[in-house]
């Protein structure tokens, strides 16, 4: 499977990450390479194969449905780029979403 | 007493428990060190007021006679680890003006046995890249030089200002991460010991994520003693970590002398690559002989999907990557780009201007390989292959304790070699991405040097949670190979 300079562009959308156009072309050669080199896997037959998940074949753990670390509110927006302060209360500011 | 740079941590922990040594000199002789040789760029952050004032600490615990396990030493660590009220970076430019409100587990832990923070170690972006060239910080240079060649060396990564500053002795000891041989590679290419341990057995916990189901703290160190020393501080269960491993952490130390007589270690012929060089085919053949001197058994073993391990490791890394950095999106902490547009302008002009080339690859294959239509074909393939992988060692373990392996296929290589196409770089974890994928502990032993006079690591990989037997077979390694080269740069 080869990727088109369009496929490039949706990736890029999907990944949230601007691409310049006069990147489109660089970015498609590389990206080629390296799907050609990972195409090799198909070589492997994997019929039946339960898929690995994870490293180590453990059962993930449950733990108690209960608060551990709540009211850090002022340590989570302490490395926000723009917040609000209002009468509301604290919060991270991002552009205008809705007119 | 040798120079207090070049003590191991095991002869350091006696001199300070003697009182012979204090750990204000100790870490004052590591800071100089660190500012004499800034031009390896092994440091991203200093932290030189903190490291004193942990000092001072350790001194009144000694003087008290309440020192813990690594009172005094001095370490350096991957700016990787989240550090409460030291700025973290990842080496990239997205996590501009980033402290952490929390400590990692892992350096929590090593903070509470008594050790002291000199700074953060520049690595590859996000830990992705085997050269350290991939920092937004610069690259960071290889102590070691290649006999009548004065070009700065790669010192592997993407753990390469960890390596460099343990080879340099700018730190007795230092924290790493591994996801596909950011621990071993590096420590091969630099003469240092490298430990990834079993997946779960540190707590991830903290350590910012690159690809959640391969990712491993470990350390690097200039023995393997003093690796297992480090070793048994980091590890542990830890509740915030879903994958951490709930077993005990054994006496790593105690295990490094333990004798490998009778233990059947394992030669795998698939790591046998056409091409490779006969001075590292002769090396490995040197380790086997060692271990059979010191009574192990060699036996020939297959380890038949080998060759799949690394294009297996390009699809599941990138998926789990472009997740993971999925929350590099300019509003919750880090660098933001308003490029006056709605927030989905946001997001896309600060990732193109935060991430590196390198990064903003991965981040695409990911995104690729995860997307609909493309998800079975390549990601669950991958899961596959990975499970056969993982059932190769499974069968080997039938029949052999450990195997040996070389930790590189090259010894380290110049800044700019290997560049041209992202293919030929990634082929540096050829031998120790296995281990990630199956979740195994693979250390990286210097055992001899090259025509060039570089250093060379053989690797030992070993059973999940029996780290114990990976340090004795290393320690055997050690001890045979006497490896006491040393590098042109150092303190």
């Amino acid at each position: 499977m080869s990727l088109d300079p369009e496929t490039v562009r949706r990736i890029a959308d999907l990944a949230r990450i601007a691409v310049a156009e006069d990147e489109v072309a660089r970015l498609q050669g590389e990206l080629n390479s390296i799907l050609a080199w990972i195409e090799q896997l198909n070589e492997v037959a994997t019929e039946g194969v339960e898929p690995l998940a994870g490293a180590v074949r453990m059962r993930l753990r449950l733990r108690d449905d209960v608060v551990t670390e709540g009211d850090q509110h002022e340590a989570i927006l302490a490395n926000a780029p723009d917040r609000a302060d209002n009468a509301m209360g604290s919060f991270f500011a991002v552009p205008k979403v809705v007119e | 007493m040798s120079k207090p740079t070049d003590l191991t941590i095991a002869e350091a922990r006696d001199l300070l428990g003697r009182r012979a040594l204090s750990a204000r000199e100790l870490t004052e002789a590591h800071l100089g060190a660190i500012e004499r040789l800034s031009s390896l760029n092994a440091f991203i952050t200093l932290t030189a007021e903190r490291a004193l004032a942990d000092a001072a600490r350790a001194d009144d615990r000694f003087a008290r006679g309440e020192a813990r396990p690594l009172e005094g030493i001095p370490l350096g660590i991957k700016d990787l680890f989240c550090t409460e009220g030291v700025r973290t970076t990842a080496a990239s430019r997205i996590l501009d003006g980033f402290t952490p409100p929390y400590e990692s587990t892992v350096t929590r832990k090593l903070w509470e046995a008594g050790a002291v923070c000199l700074g953060k170690t520049n690595l590859d972006e996000f830990a992705m890249g085997s050269s350290n060239t991939t920092s937004a910080f610069g690259h960071v240079v290889n102590p070691w030089r290649r006999r009548g060649d004065n070009r700065d060396l790669v010192p592997g990564g993407s753990s390469g200002g960890s390596a460099a500053a343990v080879a340099a002795r700018l730190c007795l000891g230092a924290t790493a991460t591994d996801t596909g041989g950011s621990i071993r590679q590096p420590a091969a290419f630099t003469g240092t010991v490298g430990i990834k341990p079993t997946y779960g057995r540190c707590s991830r916990w903290g350590i910012i994520a690159f690809a959640s189901s391969l990712d491993q703290a470990g350390p690097i160190a200039r023995t393997v003693r003093d690796a297992a020393i480090l070793l048994r501080v980091m590890s542990g269960f830890d509740p915030k970590d879903s994958t951490s491993a709930d077993v005990p952490v054994p006496d790593f130390e105690a295990a490094v002398g333990r004798s490998v007589k009778g233990l059947k270690i394992g030669v795998p012929q698939e790591y046998r690559l056409s091409g490779m060089s006969a001075e590292i085919i002769s090396l490995w053949e040197r380790g086997a002989a060692w271990l059979r001197e010191a009574g192990a058994e060699i036996r020939e073993i297959s380890l038949p999907h080998t060759k799949y391990a690394l294009p297996c490791y390009y699809i599941i890394a990138p998926a789990e990557a472009s997740s993971n950095l999925a929350r590099y999106d300019g509003v919750r902490f880090g660098m933001r780009v308003d490029p006056g547009g709605d927030l989905d302008d946001l997001y896309a002009a600060t990732r193109a201007a935060g991430f590196g080339a390198e990064v903003r690859r991965r981040i695409l294959i990911g995104t690729y390989v995860l997307s609909a239509g493309y998800y079975d074909a390549y990601y669950l393939k991958a899961q596959k292959v990975r499970a056969l992988i993982a059932r190769d060692f499974d069968r080997a373990w039938e029949e052999v304790d450990a195997i040996l392996t070389p930790a590189t296929p090259t010894s380290a290589f110049a800044i700019g070699e290997k560049q041209d196409d992202p293919v030929t770089m990634y082929l540096n974890d050829v031998f120790t991405v296995t281990a990630n994928l199956a979740g195994l502990p693979g250390i990286s032993v210097p055992a001899g040097l090259d025509e060039g006079g570089l250093p060379l690591g053989l690797q030992v990989i070993g059973r999940p949670f029996d780290e114990e037997t990976v340090f004795a077979v290393a320690g055997a390694i050690e001890r045979a190979a006497g490896f006491d080269a040393l590098p042109a740069v150092r303190a």
